[in-house]
């Protein structure tokens, strides 16, 4: 399911030895469980068969975290009538990864129906997790009946209005976003006035050799608006993050995997972990998809990121749960 | 015989009253028969069905979601006038329009899904 690359760049614009286009190659790989670790600049690929020969801590990088979605906890339908033994295999895909990534971002539809016992039961499979921390964006789903407080109570601790916050590791810069309340009839995803300030603050005294890392749950750039996905204010917060040389952002909601690159902005979604949803245009509507249950596990995934301290674009890797 | 084609007369026109032609519709027998006071929206596969619906006032107006995700039925009006709960699938939410006009209404989840309400 990875997009077809009508953006592939064929120039270093930075100067910076970055082979974009090795990049882009080895990015198309990553649905099938490749892996690209920058190093020194230059990317090498390697099929996740063989992750044990590379997994000496100078050739996993400095940093390295993982990405997880739409674990929907309440969901029981056709298309997964057990998505907290789906986020349970998740888990343990994720505790079978030789580098132990530090911590986990939950790109939002922590749960379904936003019940206190959907989101009990993804914090109770979570904490098995080797990852302790993790790091939520809260999804549409997350937030409905009460505005999204609950939310804000749970995982909102030091965050600003609807739950939106940043924070550094290893000098990488973290801007977890929202784009899921005060949605408009006939809308997209939106981030609204506030945030959009907020976010121009935060950055503004960064230097711009940071790498900056963005998760929301909505996809950050238009992948299909008639199907809703898309924000209808990001480009103004990308215009916020133009002057970085690496800019990573890590959505989810649309339950498949992407990718795009555009200049310095590497955009990914992550699949779900509970149900997988249709290509764009590919059914009459964005609804859970099924498919025969040996094939289940294969749709739905994690996303493992790997950072090497004063290289630039990080390293992107989705792999399925079978 | 007259008299029998009268009464035959009659319960056809009943007949045909009942079977409706619309909820908006006012019917000549209208005394007789039954006044259509509820009418049914279908939620399903990310569309409200019909996504335009018009009714006499007074009707009270149901929303089932067949659809295997949940949704929502918010007015976008300036008085937001109705706003259900989350529906799960099989889940029904039903409002009573005492006032003509037209209300525009949206799920709020999934914002791309949009319906109107015209009460005469």
């Amino acid at each position: 399911m990875s997009e077809k690359k009508k953006d592939e760049l064929l120039n270093d614009h930075n100067h910076d030895g970055v082979d974009r286009r090795g990049f882009l190659k080895c990015m198309a790989w990553a649905g099938t469980g490749a892996f690209c670790v920058m190093k020194g600049g230059v990317l090498n690929s390697y099929s996740l068969s063989r992750i044990s020969e590379i997994s000496t801590p100078d050739m996993m990088g400095e940093l390295s975290f993982v990405q997880i979605s739409d674990s929907h906890m309440g969901f029981n339908k056709p298309a997964n009538p057990d998505v907290a033994g789906t986020l349970k295999a998740a888990v343990d895909k994720i505790n079978g990864l030789s580098a132990a990534p530090e911590f986990m971002l939950h790109t939002g539809d922590i749960s379904h129906l936003s019940k206190p016992e959907e989101f009990d039961t993804v914090d109770q499979i979570l904490k098995s997790a080797t990852p302790k921390d993790v790091f939520y964006v809260p999804g549409e789903h997350d937030v409905l009946n009460d505005d999204g407080k609950q939310f804000l109570e749970r995982y909102g601790k030091g965050s600003k209005g609807a739950g939106w916050y940043s924070f550094e590791k290893k000098g990488v810069h973290f801007l977890g976003l929202v784009n899921v309340m005060n949605l408009k009839a006939g809308g997209l995803g939106t981030l609204g006035h506030d945030q959009l300030e907020w976010l121009e603050d935060d950055v503004k005294h960064l230097k711009h050799s940071t790498p900056i890392v963005v998760f929301a749950h909505i996809p950050l750039w238009s992948v299909y608006p008639e199907w809703g996905w898309g924000t209808d204010d990001s480009a103004q917060a990308l215009a916020y993050l133009k002057k970085f040389g690496s800019v990573t952002v890590l959505n989810g909601h649309i339950h498949q995997t992407m990718q795009k690159v555009e200049g310095n902005v590497t955009f990914h979604t992550a699949a779900s972990t509970a149900f997988p949803q249709p290509a764009p245009g590919k059914a009459d509507s964005p609804g859970p998809m099924k498919v025969p249950a040996e094939q289940l596990k294969s749709v739905l995934g994690i996303t493992d990121v790997n950072y090497i301290q004063g290289k630039h674009a990080l390293a992107v890797v989705d792999s399925s749960l079978a | 015989m007259r008299r029998t084609v009268f009464i035959a007369g009659l319960a056809a026109a009943l007949v045909l009253g009942t079977l409706g032609f619309g909820a908006g519709q006012k019917s000549h027998v209208a005394n007789a028969q039954e006044k259509m006071s509820t009418m049914e929206v279908k939620i399903d596969n990310f569309s409200f069905g019909p996504v335009t619906l018009t009714v006499p006032v007074g009707t009270t107006v149901t929303w089932v979601n067949r659809d295997d995700i949940p949704h929502t039925v918010v007015s976008t009006d300036d008085s937001k006038t109705f706003k259900s709960k989350v529906l799960d699938t099989d889940e029904k939410f039903s409002f009573t329009f005492s006032k003509a006009g037209t209300y525009p209404y949206f799920c709020s989840i999934h914002p791309k899904m949009t319906g109107k309400v015209i009460v005469q």
